[in-house]
C-alpha cells in the first residue's frame, strides 16, 4: 500500500509540471511560439524530448513485458528498430524538414508534392494521435485500477474502486490540458525532458537491485533460458528464436520499413527536432537522442528478464464461484464456491493471467498464460520501499502523461495549420490561429477522453491502432524517400502510391494469419488464408514490407506518367536540388555525419556484446 | 525559450532528493529488507539531490554567459 511519502513525491512532480506550464505562459506570443517553441530550443533539450515523446508508459511497461516474454531479443526494437533510422533522419532528412521551413510534416508534403497528399497525411495522422493519446490515458487508468494502490486514499474522498478509473482519466486529462494550454509545445517538451530524467531516476535503482539479487548479468544467464540472454541466437530461421521471425524479416520489416517509417515521418517526434534553434541543432537532435536510446534496453528490458529469473511466486488459492455471483453474496456467505483451486505458479514474479471469476487462463496447450504487463509493477513493489516506490510510480505516471501530451501537441499543430488554415479559414491573423491552437488543445483532450472510453468497450483497440500505424507509416516512408531523393516524383504519384500502399497492407493482412490466431483482428478477414506466419510479429513485419514496396513501385510508375513541377520550385526540398550542408563552423567530431557514424559503431558494439 | 529548463529540473530533483533522504533518515529500518538491506531512500535521495544541484549550477552559469552578451 502507498505511504504518505509516496504521495508527497508524486504531488511534488505534479506541482512542477503545472508550474512549468504557467511559467511558460508569458513567453507565448505568436502561433510559432505555441506550436514550434519559436524554433528556439537547444539541441540537448530537443534530443531528450525526441526520445521521451516516443517513450510513453506503454513502451516502458510493454518493453519490460516483451523482455519477460522474449528476452534480450526485444532490444532489436531499439538497436535495429530505432538507431539506424534516427541516424538517417538526422543526417539526411532534417535538412529538408528544417530547411524548407515547413511547420509540420504534412506541410512539407504540401511544399514538395501538393495539397491532396498533405490532406491525406494530415487527416490520417490527426486521427491516429487522438487514438494514441486516448489509449495512453486508458492504459494509465487501467494500471492504477489494477494495482489498487490508490484505492485506500481515494476511498476516503468517497471514490469507489470502480471510480478510481474515472478519477485517473479526469485528473490526468486536466493536468495535461493545463500545461499544454498555457505552455504550448514548450510545455510539452520541458515535461518530456523532466520525464526522461525521472525514468532514469526511477529505473536505475531497480535494475541495480534486481541484478544484485540474481548475481549480475552472468548470474541472470544461468537462471533463464539461453535464448533470453542472447539477442541473435537462432535468427537464421523463424522457428528457432523467441520472436518467431528470421533475420531478413527482422532487418527489412522492422529495421528498415517500420522503424524508418516511424522515426522519419511521424510528426510527433519530428516536431521536437523542428523546435531546435538552428539547422545544426536540428540535425543533431535525433543523434543526441540516439545515445540514451541505445542504453534504454538496459533500463526497461532488463527488469522484465530479471522478473523471470527470480524464484517463482505462487498465487493465492482461489475460490471459484458460479458465474453471476455477486460480491455481496460472497461476503455474506450466501453462496458456496464450486471449487477451491490451489494457487497457480507463474514464472518468476510474473503472475498468471486471471479471468473474471479468478481462474488462471490457459492456452490451447493447457499452459498457463502469463500476465507479462505486470513485470514492471511487480518489480517496483518487490524491491522498492516506501519513498523510492513513490519515485518509481511517479516515473510511470510521467511517461503516461508525456505520451498523452506529445500526441495532443502534434494534433493541435496539424489541425490548426494543415486542416484549419489550409482548408477551413485561410488568411486569418496569427493571433486567430494561436487562439485556434488553444481551442484545438481542449478539443483534442476531450476527443482523447472519448477514445479512452471507447477502449473500455472494444478491447482490441490497441491491436487496431498498431495495425493502422503499420498501414499508414510503412507506405509513407516510401513516399518520403522518393520525395526527398528523386526529383521526378510528382504529387499524383505520391497520392496514388500512398493509397495503394495502404490498400496493399490491408489486403496482405486480410489474407494471412499468424499461427494459432483466429481470423478477425489478427488477420485473415478477407476470407481466404493464403499464408500462415510463425508469429504475429512476422506477419506485422511482412505487411510493412509489402505496403512499402507497393507504394514505392506505384509512386514511381505514376510519377513517370504525370508532369513534374519546375525544378526551381523544388530547391531546398530535394537532395539533388539543395546545396550540401558543410557545417564548417563546427568541429569535425560534432558534425552530424561523424556523430551518426559514432552512434552506429556503438550500436554495433552493443549488438556484439549481447549476441 | 525564455525559461531555462535546468532551473525546474534542478529544483525538482533537489526537493525530491531532500524529501527522500530525510525520510530515509527517519524511517523504520525494517522496510529496507526488500531492498537488500540498503537504505535506498537515503542513498538515492542524496544522489538525486546532488544531481539537482549540478543542474542548478549549470543553469546559473548559462544565465551568466547570457548576461555577458
Amino acid at each position: 500500500m502507498l505511504h504518505p511519502i509516496d504521495w508527497i513525491v508524486m504531488l511534488v512532480y505534479l506541482g512542477f509540471v503545472v508550474a512549468i506550464g504557467f511559467m511558460l505562459k508569458r513567453h507565448i506570443e505568436t502561433s510559432s511560439d505555441f506550436f514550434l517553441s519559436g524554433r528556439a530550443l537547444p539541441a540537448w533539450v530537443c534530443g531528450l524530448a525526441f526520445i521521451s515523446a516516443n517513450l510513453g508508459a506503454q513502451e516502458v511497461i510493454g518493453m519490460a513485458a516483451s523482455g519477460a516474454k522474449y528476452g534480450i531479443a526485444t532490444s532489436h526494437f531499439y538497436w535495429i528498430g530505432a538507431i539506424p533510422a534516427m541516424v538517417f533522419v538526422g543526417v539526411f532528412m532534417m535538412p529538408f524538414y528544417y530547411g524548407s521551413r515547413a511547420r509540420s510534416v504534412p506541410e512539407y508534403l504540401r511544399l514538395r508534392f501538393d495539397e491532396k497528399t498533405r490532406a491525406l497525411n494530415a487527416v490520417s495522422f490527426a486521427v491516429m494521435t487522438i487514438f494514441s493519446s486516448g489509449i495512453s490515458m486508458y492504459a494509465m487508468a487501467r494500471l492504477i485500477q489494477t494495482l489498487h494502490l490508490f484505492d485506500a486514499p481515494l476511498a476516503k474522498l468517497g471514490v469507489s474502486t470502480a471510480g478510481v478509473f474515472h478519477v485517473s482519466i479526469i485528473v490526468s486529462a486536466l493536468v495535461v490540458l493545463v500545461y499544454v494550454f498555457f505552455g504550448g509545445l514548450s510545455g510539452a517538451i520541458y515535461n518530456e525532458v523532466l520525464q526522461f530524467f525521472l525514468i532514469v531516476a526511477g529505473f536505475l535503482p531497480l535494475v541495480w537491485l534486481g541484478l544484485k539479487t540474481v548475481g549480475g548479468w552472468d548470474g541472470l544467464k544461468t537462471r533463464v533460458p539461453a535464448e533470453m540472454t542472447h539477442a541473435w541466437m537462432g535468427m537464421q530461421h523463424a522457428n528457432t528464436n523467441p520472436l518467431g521471425v528470421e533475420w531478413f524479416g527482422l532487418a527489412m520489416g522492422l529495421g528498415f520499413v517500420l522503424s524508418f517509417g516511424y522515426w522519419c515521418t511521424d510528426f510527433l517526434v519530428v516536431q521536437r527536432a523542428m523546435a531546435a534553434h538552428n539547422m545544426s541543432a536540428a540535425r543533431r537532435t535525433p543523434l543526441i537522442a540516439a545515445l540514451p536510446k541505445m542504453f534504454f534496453p538496459l533500463l526497461v528490458i532488463l527488469p522484465g528478464i530479471i522478473a523471470i529469473g527470480l524464484p517463482n511466486m505462487v498465487s493465492q488459492p482461489t475460490a471459484i464461484y458460479p458465474p453471476g455471483t455477486t460480491a455481496a453474496q460472497i461476503s455474506s456467505g450466501a453462496i458456496c464456491p464450486t471449487t477451491v483451486t490451489p494457487g497457480v505458479a507463474g514464472v518468476g514474479i510474473i503472475p498468471p493471467k486471471m479471468n473474471a471469476i479468478g481462474e488462471a487462463i490457459r492456452d490451447s496447450n493447457g499452459k498457463v498464460v502469463l500476465d507479462y504487463d505486470l513485470a514492471i509493477p511487480n518489480m517496483l513493489i518487490k524491491f522498492f520501499p516506501s519513498g523510492l516506490l513513490g519515485l518509481g510510480l511517479t516515473a510511470l505516471l510521467a511517461s503516461f502523461m508525456s505520451g498523452m501530451a506529445g500526441n495532443v501537441t502534434a494534433f493541435n499543430t496539424v489541425w490548426t495549420y494543415d486542416i484549419y488554415q489550409a482548408h477551413i479559414r485561410p488568411g486569418a491573423s496569427d493571433a486567430h490561429y494561436l487562439r485556434m491552437g488553444r481551442i484545438a488543445t481542449v478539443a483534442g483532450i476531450a476527443l482523447s477522453i472519448l477514445a479512452a472510453y471507447m477502449a473500455t468497450r472494444f478491447n482490441n483497440i490497441m491491436d487496431m491502432l498498431q495495425l493502422i500505424f503499420a498501414f499508414v507509416n510503412a507506405p509513407l516512408f516510401a513516399t518520403f524517400l522518393l520525395g526527398m531523393f528523386w526529383k521526378r516524383a510528382t504529387g499524383h504519384g505520391a497520392f496514388v502510391g500512398l493509397i495503394s500502399g495502404m490498400c496493399a497492407a490491408a489486403i496482405h493482412h486480410g489474407l494471412t494469419l499468424p499461427v494459432g490466431a483466429v481470423a478477425g483482428i489478427k488477420g485473415g478477414w478477407l476470407g481466404a488464408q493464403l499464408h500462415q506466419y510463425p508469429s504475429e510479429m512476422a506477419q506485422n513485419f511482412w505487411t510493412a514490407i509489402y505496403a512499402w514496396s507497393t507504394c514505392f513501385v506505384v509512386t514511381i510508375i505514376v510519377s513517370l506518367m504525370t508532369k513534374p513541377r519546375e525544378e526551381k520550385e523544388l530547391a531546398g526540398l530535394v537532395y539533388s536540388l539543395t546545396p550540401r550542408q558543410t557545417e564548417e563552423h563546427v568541429a569535425w567530431y560534432l558534425r552530424p555525419a561523424a556523430l551518426g557514424a559514432g552512434v552506429l559503431v556503438l550500436a554495433a558494439i552493443l549488438n556484439i556484446i549481447f549476441r | 525559450m525564455g525559461l531555462d529548463i535546468r532551473w525546474p529540473i534542478g529544483y525538482m530533483f533537489l526537493i525530491m532528493g531532500i524529501i527522500l533522504a530525510a525520510y530515509g533518515l527517519f524511517s523504520d529500518a525494517t522496510i529496507y529488507a526488500q531492498s537488500l538491506g540498503m537504505n535506498v531512500n537515503l542513498i538515492w535521495g542524496a544522489i538525486l539531490g546532488a544531481f539537482g544541484i549540478v543542474m542548478l549550477l549549470l543553469a546559473r552559469s548559462g544565465k551568466k554567459s547570457q548576461q555577458k552578451i
